[in-house]
């Protein structure tokens, strides 16, 4: 037990709970633009594993993790399109349709890796840290916080920068519109469709980009089911940040602490079955519902697809 | 920015004409060869019933449905309008019948959508121009005010606005008038009159055939999706405005010739003795953000009585429709009701006294859109007999009074089984009215119960609130239309800011005194 709060024990701690929270705080991002536009995004697990998959193909075989980036943020893009044509386009149930694209994904996925990779399990190396001069030295913060990836802090700067697409741009005011009320954009001259499509694509990049973290730099190579309901927990954050995109990275740093601590207690030998162990960011999930979860408001047309000059 | 008085030929050809437009719809033929001419100069009075085809043909001209048959010109040029995009940029700016707001959005938000997505908002430009746009109008809009806080006259305001930030040289007011004071409905005919002036044209549309002969420079009116007839400006101005209207009646109803609104009002005894029904004192509720709270609001009504609440709109009127109903906390003050002290019991144990609230919310708070008419007539009774037993839903029973109840109200519908949603705002009302005065009323409270109803529908919500009254129940009517309390009430209160500022027994003078109250001055 002495161990468990030793400096080094817990800046590897919050080293990993950083690690844990940036696939969920692209996802949650992600979804959020969706909720706003009024688009319930399910099929996001589905994004993130397409863009795991194709992230660490496009590395593996590139060499380059910029290249898997860009090839994960493109693959959960292409998920995004059918739920976009299917769901924006077409109208059909979003929640339907977004469980089938999740199950389809995650068999497509899986398959893909039984073919490819499942004899050798390749790895990628370990992802170069970008480390910020001075307060990487802080004790204990300095090693969790600032000797990441440098994605790790465009996905931190991504958040303000979302959030004042909300707050003060043109845009902003459209997505929200067509989530509260896409009849009234519709009269204002904007296509609903068109809007809705825009957010839905770039759920699809972010929850893509995600996945592609989780693989690349997470764990370094791509195993099925890689995304373990990091999709869905970002659903759970979206709907408790109320449209704030500050309040994502905070859940998303809890739940990613909770992540962390599974590994490290296991790692630390605490004599607790692991089952337990592994319950644990499900369960702050539960009590952040419990706790904040009533207050959620969500946009009034979430979920219903919009079609011009219907009641 | 187009100067709208340099227009060349202004007055002389038509802005947009319609040429033989028929629209379609599964089941009904809503718009049936239909001629119109729109002209700069003019304000083109659209008169019909629910449903006689105005809203499609608005649908038509703001770009939200495209006709099936016939064809739209625009400048002369035969134009397919596509889009309400495309509209705007036609020059067609529309106020719809139904809130066309963003509820979550601020009133400056509302007004700022439909920019270039790559612009930052421009919040000072647009305050600019609303200042001097409300300047004209005579209105204060609450930039800052989220939407869904503000009352549904004020959002009406917020849409008359915004088609007049927008530059349209047609603009298209589709029952615009409707939740508008007497005064601000004078300074809308007004505006419309110096909108005109500068070459724009307008498209009004309203049931009021006294705003149709006020406001308007020509007249068309629809029944059951045709054309019947229409009034040219030349014949419009050798008219008087009792001929005008009576010409529309009969064009509307073919029948007798006197302004159907103006009932002659029976001569119902009120019982001075007798002891108040309902009796409130000092009722008080605290503001909230952006809607007034009450102030010590005070007054009995009679057995057989009608009270009208008269004022502008969003002055508390809600507040204290809710607050009798225990919609709303008081912090004050006492209700009763035959004497009984009632402020303390539960929404429920009030109506189960004989206590009920007509919503104007009908299809928000006051029925659920989506379940059946026969379901939404007993939705206050979900769970008691005979119409459920022991926790199961009792459907002959409560097929059989439903039945009796659409045939009593005159409730139109193709079935029991119809969603209450897809029935017209008239025969929502109607299925309202029988399950709030069905079964042991004793006070009724009505809140603005003729808002957006067509003639007909408001002659009958009207005969219903009379014959409520003659039962000897006491009835409280909240309305912002002076005309329907003028012609309804034994006793007429102005409510202003949260308070009674006076109460006007309803004979001769009335009016003028009324309408001094409502503007402030001592009666």
């Amino acid at each position: 037990m002495t161990g468990l709060f030793s400096e080094v024990f817990l800046s590897a701690l919050m080293f990993g709970a950083v690690t844990a929270a940036i696939p969920l705080l692209l996802a949650g991002l992600g979804e959020q633009m969706s909720e706003k536009a009024g688009v319930l995004n399910i099929g996001i697990e589905g994004m993130m594993l397409a863009g795991a998959y194709l992230g660490f193909v496009g590395a593996f075989y590139s060499g380059s993790l910029w290249l898997g980036f860009f090839t994960g943020a493109a693959g959960g893009v292409a998920v995004a399109l059918i739920m976009a044509l299917l769901c924006v386009r077409i109208g059909l149930n979003q929640i339907v349709i977004g469980i089938a694209l999740t199950l389809g994904l995650e068999g497509l996925t899986a398959l893909l890796h039984h073919f490819q990779f499942s004899r050798s399990y390749p790895r990628l190396p370990a992802a170069d840290a970008t480390v910020i001069p001075l307060l990487s030295d802080i004790p204990v913060i300095g090693p969790a916080f600032f000797k990441h990836h440098l994605i790790v802090y465009l996905a931190v700067g991504l958040v303000f920068g979302v959030g004042y697409l909300y707050r003060h741009t043109q845009l902003g005011l459209n997505l929200q519109a067509a989530g509260d009320k896409p009849a009234a954009l519709d009269v204002a001259g904007i296509d609903v469709i068109k809007t809705r499509t825009i957010a839905v694509l770039t759920t699809g990049a972010l929850a893509g980009l995600g996945g592609a973290y989780l693989a690349n730099v997470g764990a370094g190579l791509f195993i099925p089911f890689i995304s373990n309901g990091a999709g869905f927990l970002g659903i759970v954050l979206a709907m408790l940040a109320r449209g704030r995109p500050v309040w994502v990275l905070f859940g998303a740093l809890l739940f990613g602490v909770c992540l962390s601590l599974t590994t490290a207690m296991q790692v630390a030998g605490i004599n607790i079955p692991t089952d337990v162990i592994q319950m644990l960011p499900f369960l702050a999930v539960m009590i952040m519902l419990v706790l904040f979860g009533r207050r959620a408001s969500l946009p009034a047309a979430l979920g219903i697809p919009y079609e011009r000059g219907t009641r | 920015m187009v100067s709208l008085s340099s227009l060349p030929g202004a007055g002389k050809r038509d802005i947009v004409a319609l040429e033989g437009v028929t629209k379609r719809f599964p089941g009904i033929v809503a718009n049936d060869s239909i001629d119109l001419s729109i002209r700069p100069g003019e304000v083109h009075v659209l008169l019909g019933e629910n449903g006689a085809g105005k809203s499609t043909l608005i649908g038509m001209l703001s770009g939200l449905l495209q006709p099936d048959e016939g064809r739209i010109l625009v400048d002369g040029k035969p134009t397919q309008i596509t889009s309400p995009r495309h509209a705007l940029a036609l020059g067609i700016g529309t106020v719809f019948q139904h809130m066309m707001l963003v509820p979550a959005l601020t009133v400056a938000e509302n007004l700022l959508l439909g920019g270039p997505w790559w612009q930052r908002p421009r919040t000072e430009e647009l305050e600019a121009r609303v200042a001097e746009i409300t300047r004209s109008l005579g209105i204060t809009v609450k930039l800052h005010a989220k939407v869904s806080e503000l009352s549904l006259g004020e959002q009406q305001q917020v849409e008359i606005l915004r088609a007049m930030v927008r530059n349209s040289r047609l603009l298209i007011l589709d029952e615009s008038t409707s939740m508008l004071t007497p005064k601000g409905i004078d300074e809308l005919g007004a505006l419309m009159r110096r909108l005109v002036e500068q070459g724009l044209a307008i498209v009004f549309i309203t049931h009021k055939l006294k705003e149709a002969a006020a406001f308007g420079d020509r007249i068309s009116v629809l029944k059951l999706g045709r054309k019947v007839g229409e009034i040219p400006p030349g014949r419009f101005r050798a008219l008087g405005e009792q001929e005008i209207v009576s010409e529309i009646v009969e064009l509307m109803f073919g029948k007798q010739k006197d302004d159907p609104e103006a009932v002659e009002c029976p001569i119902r005894t009120v019982c001075v003795e007798a002891a108040p029904l309902l009796q409130v004192a000092d009722l008080t509720v605290a503001p909230t953000d952006n809607a007034p709270g009450l102030s010590s609001i005070s007054f009995d009504i009679r057995p057989g009585e009608i009270l009208g609440i008269a004022g502008i709109d969003g002055n508390g009127q809600k507040q204290l429709a809710e607050a009798l109903a225990g919609q709303r906390v008081a912090t004050r003050g006492s209700v009763r009701l035959e004497g009984t002290a009632i402020e303390m019991l539960s929404v429920g144990e009030r109506r189960q006294r004989g206590l009920r609230y007509l919503t104007d919310d009908r299809l928000g708070e006051g029925t659920v859109g989506t379940f059946p008419v026969s379901i939404n007539f007993f939705l206050k009774q979900v769970g008691a007999a005979p119409f459920w037993r022991n926790g199961f839903e009792q459907r002959a029973e409560i097929d059989k009074r439903a039945a009796q109840l659409v045939r009593e109200y005159d409730v139109r519908t193709p079935s029991l089984k119809t969603p209450v949603a897809r029935l017209s705002g008239g025969n929502i009302q109607k299925v309202l009215l029988a399950r709030e005065l069905a079964e042991g009323a004793k006070v009724v409270i009505f809140n603005k119960p003729t808002y957006g109803l067509d003639l007909a529908n408001t002659l009958a919500s009207r005969q219903r609130i009379r014959d409520t009254a003659a039962r000897g129940h006491a009835v409280l009517l909240i309305s912002t239309d002076l005309e329907e309390l003028l012609s309804m009430c034994d006793r007429i209160a102005v409510i202003a800011n949260g308070a009674l500022v006076g109460t006007v027994e309803n004979v001769d003078d009335a009016r003028t005194k009324v309408g001094r109250l409502m503007i402030g001055l001592a009666a």
